[in-house]
Parts: structure tokens; sequence; C-alpha cells
């Protein structure tokens, strides 16, 4: 269904991972580990740990960027192991290969651990029940597990997990335990308050921002303005004469695909440091010939040419290009998405200490410890058993931290000074030298025949993630990484013909996943262009989708549910009106409704209304507490500037031209999660892809004028 | 280097910094209470809100030199004693943060606001919190705990 998970393993050098944790340990006998003279711990497998003083740990090997896996990941395990999340400890997975793939990101946590987590939770439950039997000797079908206690069936008799875990890490690990039915789950599907959330009203949750380790210095780096410049020379007598300065070194940026020069000003405290920098006088050499398409008017002037030609073919049913040269009522559009930011309010920063015996261990707020892992060892030539990876909360994220040229940057500093370092980037860093979401196009072609749509043809245009960042992408091959979502099978659009195709237009300005990905780009095309053949075919269009959906029947669903709850057969007042989308994107589909009115001011957004249909799910406050944020995050996407590059160099540079949804912009919001049994998908970022095209919609309906360019002027 | 003896949470600490460095990288890095955040640097996002004599104000923006010899700040670690103050409990109840980076500022601008305005309306709510971002999307959230602690104090 969804190319994203495997496409990321596989450029990433990960295949095989994956989906094997927790399996892994069913096949070996568990293991006794000597926690202290005095505890004794049952590692079953690597996620849940139960020691014979009782205490319970339970491991979440997916950082927490506030998507909620924090809560999600061990609740996996709990539902199964039948113990509360407020009965255990929760910690974060180091980066071990024993723990799987422990990316966050393509919302892949809980869809892709939900089997292998859930076994591993029955596994140990059943070895707890068999062991307690024992102790009774009873048969272990007159047991039960229940709140992290076996019973005994009929009787007052009760043993704590802790009290049989030392006999039951004498046995095998079950290989096939079984699985509670979902009708009987207490945790998953429930609204459960998340536990982290008090530490985070409190100032006690710890970022990467607030590590802290004796000894050590802090530094900022100094980047090129033109991203791939380097250092011609440096005045740092000034900075050098800053109270607290302790040096000034030439580094490296290492970014997945390029290194370039940067600058590091070390000092007492990040006061100091701050201040060094701006006192430093670099004379940066330009490296023009590294600049390809690095002003966004050269990248779209390209992209637009690449319009006009065929690109590669990835997917074809039927022969589009014959159907389209004859048909008689058709239409074509270009849609444009600009470059965008991730502009978490937390900025990139990591914390290294190179230690005296050569280990390293690293502090930092970062979507993956495993890659992590590899990269520092790589990076640094020590062997990954020498690196010790803590992963802190992540202040936001967004796609952003999982590109870590700010990790190798500490990396960088710590060898070179010998000292443990923090490296905190600004905003100005963050804004100016991405990487940023890519800007496409979709170029859309369709046919209208009777009334109905019968050939449909998108045509994805821009910079290839893959390609770009870990030169993944081949010449002349379609990018299934983008081109996958939307390929028929995904959008289940029932066009007699169709077709998707893709090219590529390189750019030098560093491009890397953002909130939902490609889906992002391509949601505002698809779904817009949809619209305009309903208005072609002179039909309504949720009809005209609906028509086109009639095999679909998770689409219909939402679409349906989206229409009840939106009134949408009930007429609008004069000056508003409302526009729909509907985007699968990680195995989820979201549809939305935006309602929009004019005003003397301009136009206002009133009102989103959500649904999305993400199958099961962990806590359904949560699926909702991630699609307000899709909305708000959507509509930033959809109306403030995009990024823009001149001279080579990003325009923007903080929150005050680099605009983020502020409170007083928010519309209502509304979300409706739909109830079902299917298999789990994406939760965190699928809420976002329909927000724009609903909103240009809305303003067609609104306004008669078909806007195909984003940012809207609104 | 000159010596300030700040009052931050009722407890004197004796920072020995530059005049020029602003009050956030005093609290975070040399009192070391870190629930304070930087986000900016600017004063856009107002991560680094604190009360200075129970006003907000953005810490990244004030420099020691500025600060008066009895000046009383408060930081979100200060809100909290003896239990969570109702801001943080409505927060917790409506389940605001996400990342909750922005929350420490977040709060520290709803507490100033419900100590001048115990029944805020919808304009002045936003007025009031119009200077903290949030990039995770949570300020339908914050409005309605809001709403719900001032019904708590």
């Amino acid at each position: 269904m969804n190319n994203n998970r495997r496409e990321f393993l596989k450029t990433l050098g990960l295949t095989g991972i994956g989906l094997s944790i927790g399996l892994d340990g069913f096949s070996k006998n568990a293991s006794l580990k000597k926690l202290s003279p005095a505890t004794v711990a049952l590692e079953i497998n690597p996620f849940i740990i139960i020691e014979n003083t009782g205490k319970i740990t339970l491991v979440n090997s997916r950082p927490d960027m506030g998507q909620g896996s924090t809560q999600a990941v061990p609740s996996l395990l709990a539902e199964e192991l039948e113990v509360s999340l407020d009965q255990v400890s929760i910690i974060q997975s180091d980066g071990r290969s024993k723990y799987g793939s422990q990316q966050s990101g393509g919302s892949s946590s809980v869809r892709g651990l939900w089997m292998p987590l859930r076994k591993a939770g029955a596994a140990a439950k059943e070895m707890l029940i068999k062991a307690a039997a024992e102790k009774w000797g009873v048969n272990a079908a007159d047991c039960y597990a229940e709140a992290g206690k076996i019973y005994l069936k009929g009787t007052q008799k009760s043993l704590t997990y802790g009290e049989v875990a030392d006999l039951a890490s004498t046995y095998e690990v079950p290989k096939n335990p079984k699985l509670k039915d979902p009708k009987d789950f207490k945790i998953l599907g429930k609204f459960n308050k998340r536990l982290d959330v008090p530490d985070r009203v409190t100032g006690k949750a710890v970022y990467g921002i607030d590590a802290e380790i004796p000894g050590m210095v802090f530094a900022k780096v100094v980047h090129s303005p033109r991203i791939h410049d380097s250092i011609a020379s440096i005045d740092d007598a000034a900075a050098r004469k800053v109270v607290g300065v302790l040096d000034v070194i030439k580094i490296e940026r290492a970014m997945p695909h390029t290194k370039v020069d940067a600058v590091a000003v070390i000092a007492q405290n990040q006061w100091a440091a701050l201040k060094g920098a701006k006192a430093l006088n670099i004379n940066w050499k330009s490296e023009s010939s590294k600049y390809l398409n690095q002003n966004t008017s050269e990248y779209f002037e390209a992209a637009y040419a690449a319009a006009k030609k065929p690109g590669i073919r990835a997917e074809e049913k039927g022969d589009f290009d014959a159907n389209f040269e004859t048909a008689t009522q058709k239409l074509e559009a270009v849609y444009e998405t600009p470059f965008l930011a991730h502009a978490a309010i937390e900025a990139e920063n990591a914390t290294v200490h190179i230690k005296d015996d050569g280990s390293v261990e690293v502090w930092a707020p970062i979507q993956g410890p495993d890659g992590a892992l590899s990269q520092v060892a790589q990076y640094l030539g020590v062997s990954e058993e020498k690196v010790k990876i803590n992963v802190t909360l992540l202040g936001g994220s967004f796609g952003r931290k999982a590109y870590m040229d700010f990790l190798n940057e500490a990396c960088d500093i710590a060898r070179k000074i010998k000292k443990p370092v923090k490296v905190l980037w600004t905003k100005e860093d963050d804004i100016t030298q991405g990487p940023y979401r890519p800007a496409m196009l979709s170029r859309l072609q369709g046919v209208i025949d009777n009334g109905r749509g019968t050939a449909f043809h998108h045509q994805a245009i821009g910079e290839s993630i893959a390609g770009q960042v870990f030169n993944g992408l081949r010449p002349n091959t379609a990018d299934d990484w983008l081109s996958g979502e939307l390929s028929q099978e995904n959008n289940e659009y029932g066009f007699g013909i169709n077709k998707v195709s893709y090219s590529r237009v390189k750019t030098s300005i560093p491009v890397v996943w953002w909130r939902s990905v490609y889906a992002s780009n391509f949601g505002w095309g698809q779904e817009c262009f949809i619209d305009e053949m309903a208005h072609e075919a002179k039909k309504d269009p949720l009809e005209f989708r609906l028509s086109l959906l009639k095999n679909a029947p998770r689409f219909t669903n939402v679409l349906n549910l989206l229409a009840e709850k939106a009134d949408y057969k009930t007429p609008l007042e004069a000056g508003k009106a409302r526009g729909i989308a509907v985007f699968r994107s990680f195995d989820s589909i979201s549809a939305a409704c935006v309602f929009v009115s004019k005003t003397d001011s301009g136009i206002k957004i009133d009102k989103v209304i959500s649904v999305i249909d993400c199958g099961m799910y962990v806590n359904p406050d949560n699926v909702k507490a991630q699609t307000e944020g899709n909305i708000v995050m959507g509509i930033q996407a959809a109306t403030k500037g995009g990024i823009i590059f001149e001279n080579n160099q990003c325009v923007q540079s903080n929150y005050h031209d680099y605009n983020i949804l502020r409170n007083s912009e928010i519309p209502k919001m509304e979300i409706h999660v739909v109830e079902n049994y299917e298999k789990p998908g994406g939760v965190g970022e699928p809420g976002l892809p329909p927000i724009a095209p609903a909103l240009g919609n809305a303003i067609f309906n609104l306004t008669g004028k078909r806007e195909r360019k984003l940012p809207l002027v609104l | 280097m000159p010596v300030y003896n700040l009052n931050i949470n009722n407890k004197v600490h004796k920072i020995t910094a530059e005049a020029d460095m602003p009050l956030v990288w005093a609290i975070r890095d040399l009192a070391n209470l870190k629930g304070t955040k930087f986000g900016c640097g600017i004063a856009q996002c107002g991560a680094c809100t604190v009360h200075l004599d129970g006003q907000p104000i953005r810490s990244c923006q004030m420099p020691l030199s500025a600060i008066s010899k009895k000046a009383k700040i408060t930081t979100i670690e200060g809100i909290s004693e003896p239990t969570l103050h109702a801001v943080q409990q409505a927060w917790i109840e409506e389940q605001v943060p996400q990342c909750g980076y922005c929350q420490s500022g977040q709060i520290m601008s709803a507490v100033a606001l419900l100590k001048t305005n115990k029944n805020p309306n919808d304009e002045e709510i936003l007025a009031a919190m119009e200077g903290n971002l949030c990039r995770c999307g949570t300020y339908q959230r914050i409005n309605k705990a809001i709403k719900n602690a001032s019904k708590m104090l």
C-alpha cells in the first residue's frame, strides 16, 4: 500500500530489522540479568524487564517529538502483559539493534509495532502464568493475569509478576502466544491520560537543550549563508575578546550527502558563544559550482519547464496519452507548493562527550537512536559498542531531527577540543540552513466523459529526497517514495485510465522529510484538481468523488461521515462557502471540510472539520490532538509564505518573517475518528494533506477563482 | 564580572555574569532552572516567558543589567508550590501539550493573565496568548484550558 517505510529502510540500509522486533526474542530463552547484587531481572525480550523486586520496565523504542509515542508504544506491550502504564517505568531505547528500527517517522510507530510488541507482551504473560501455575501445582489454564499479578481462578490466591519472574525466566519464550481479541482491550483504543504530560507542564521534562554534563562547554556554530561555501579566512580577534569565549575553530557541517565548512565558537556558557559568533568576521569563498537551482526562482523555472515535458512513468493503467489526445472534454492544470521549514520551537542541538577511553556518549533530541548510533560510530571511526546514545525528548521535529547534521557537528567539535560540548543552533540557523520540505509541482490532466471522470494523470515534479539526501535514486527512475502515494492503489479513485509520472528537478537547496512528506505537496494538486474535474463534469465535488470511490468502502465511509458532520447538504448563507478534500497517507485516510467566509479584510477560515480513519488506534484523544496539530500546520503551509532563496541564500531568518500560525489565527476545529477494527494506520501525519486542498476548494466555492499556487493570499 | 543577586522563585541566586547576558541564559545555565526554554531569541515565540514582578516578560530580551535589585522573578518551577497551579491542572485535564516545549511559556502567560483577569473572554485570552507560538498546534486546547482554569481559581 505504502512504499514510504520500505523505501526509507532500504535507503538507510536497515532492511530486515524493522519487523523482527521482539520476534527475535521468541526463539531464545529469556535471559536473567544481574542489575544489582540484590536484584535479578528477567528480560523476556528487550522490551520488557521484570525485576524480582516487582519493578516492571517497558521500553519505548520510538523517540517522542510530541506525537505521543511515550504512551502509544508501551501501551502495546502493557495491553497484552496485563499491566497498566502507571504500574511500570518507561525508558527510551538506546539505538542498539535488539530494539529493531527505532526511527520515529513515516507515522510508523504504532502501525509498525502493533503486532510485534503485542506478541512480546503476550509471550511474557504466558510465561508468568506458567510459572505461577507451577508454583501452585495447578494447570496454567486455571490461572489468569491482571494488573501485574497472576490469580488462581476461584480463589483469593495471587502472585506478583516479580514473585514468579525468576521461575518464568527458565522457560522457552513461546513463539506464537495467544493475543487478545481487540474487543477485550482495556488500554488500546481507550482514552487514557498521557503520563508524560505532568512533566511537560511543570518544566521537568528534559529536552535536548537541557542536557548538562560535568565539564561541558557550549558551542555556537556559524554556517555558510549560501550553504555550500568554503572559508577563505576567519577574523576571530573580536570574538576571542568576548568574556567567556574559550576558542574559535574551523569545523565541518557533515550533512548526509555533502560536507561544508563551518566555524564553531566555544564558550563557557551559551550566551558567550552566541555573542562570540556575532563578533566573528568570516570571509566566505563562494562555491558557485556547487549551486544548482539554488534560487527558488531558478528552481521553479526548471520545474515549470519540466511540466511541459513528459515525466518518467511510475505506473499506468491503459494508454493515458492516447486517451487524452482524442478526448473531447478534458482539462489540465499545474499546481505549486513551496519549500517549507520545519521551524520547531526547540532548535537543533546535541551534546557529545568523547571520553578518555575512546567511548562516546551522546544526548540529543533525535528521531532515530539507531540511526544516530551508526552515524556517530561511523563519523568518529569507533565501533558501535563504544557509543551510547541517550535520546531526550524532542521539542518538536516534524522530520527535521531525523537529519542529524547537528549531531555530526557536536562530534566534530568534541573531538577537536577534547571536551564534552553542547551545540545549540539558533532559530536563524534552523530557518536559513535547511533542510526543507522540497517545493514541488503537480501537473494534472483529466478526461471527463458523460459527466464521469474517466482518465487521470498526475505528474509529480521536483527534487527527490531519496535522490538528494541518500543519493539513492538512479537516473531516469521514478522515485517510488513519492509516486507510491499517488498510485491508484493508494488513492483508490476508480479512473479506468490512470497514470502517475515523475520528473526530477535537482536543487542544491537541502531537502528532507517534512510532516507527511510528499503527501503535503501532492494532496494540494490532486484534490483541487478532482474538484476542477467535478465542476467540469457539472457534478457536486462530493458526489463526483463518491462515484469514483464506489469500490473503496473506507474512503466512502470517511467522506459520508464528513458530509454528515459538516451538514454538507444544507446550503450556506451568502458570503460563506466550504470545500472538501480526502487523502490517504501512511495507511490512514483523512478528509477535511474547510468553512470560509468573506470579510472586509479578506477571507476568513471559520472552521475545519476533519475525519480520520486510522484503523485501530491507541488513544482516541491523541488521534484528535495530532489531527488538530495537522490542521494548524496544514493551514500554515497553505497560507503563510514559503521559504525563498535569493542570491543563493535563504531570505527568511526567524519567526518574524517565517510565520507559523499564532493563537488568534486558528479556526474552530472538530475531529471525528472512525471506529473500526482495521489494521492500525499512521496518526501523526495523515491529517495534514487534505487541509490545503479543502481550503483551496472552499475559496473557489466562495470566490469562483481557482487558486493553484501556495501559499494562498487570504 | 558583575555579580547579581537574583530572586528567582523566592530564592536568591548569586549570578556572576556579563551585564548584557539575557535573563533566559542566567536562569537556564547559571541558576540551572531548565524549565524556561530558549526559542527564537528575538521575542517572537514566547518560549522563554517568565514573570518579572508578576508581569510576563520575554527573558531572551531582558539583560541582567536591566533587572532591578528588588525584582522578583518567577519561572515555571515557581508556580506550583505546594501543589500544581490551577492552570497546570487544567493543562493536564485538557491534555494540552504535545511536544510540550513551548508550554512553560504558554503557562506563564496564562497564569499572568488570570492574575489580573479572573474571568477572561475569548478576545482577552487571544490577546494575552498571541505572543506564544506553538508549532504542534495546541492552541484550541490552550484556550479551553485557560477557561477551565479560570473556573477553578
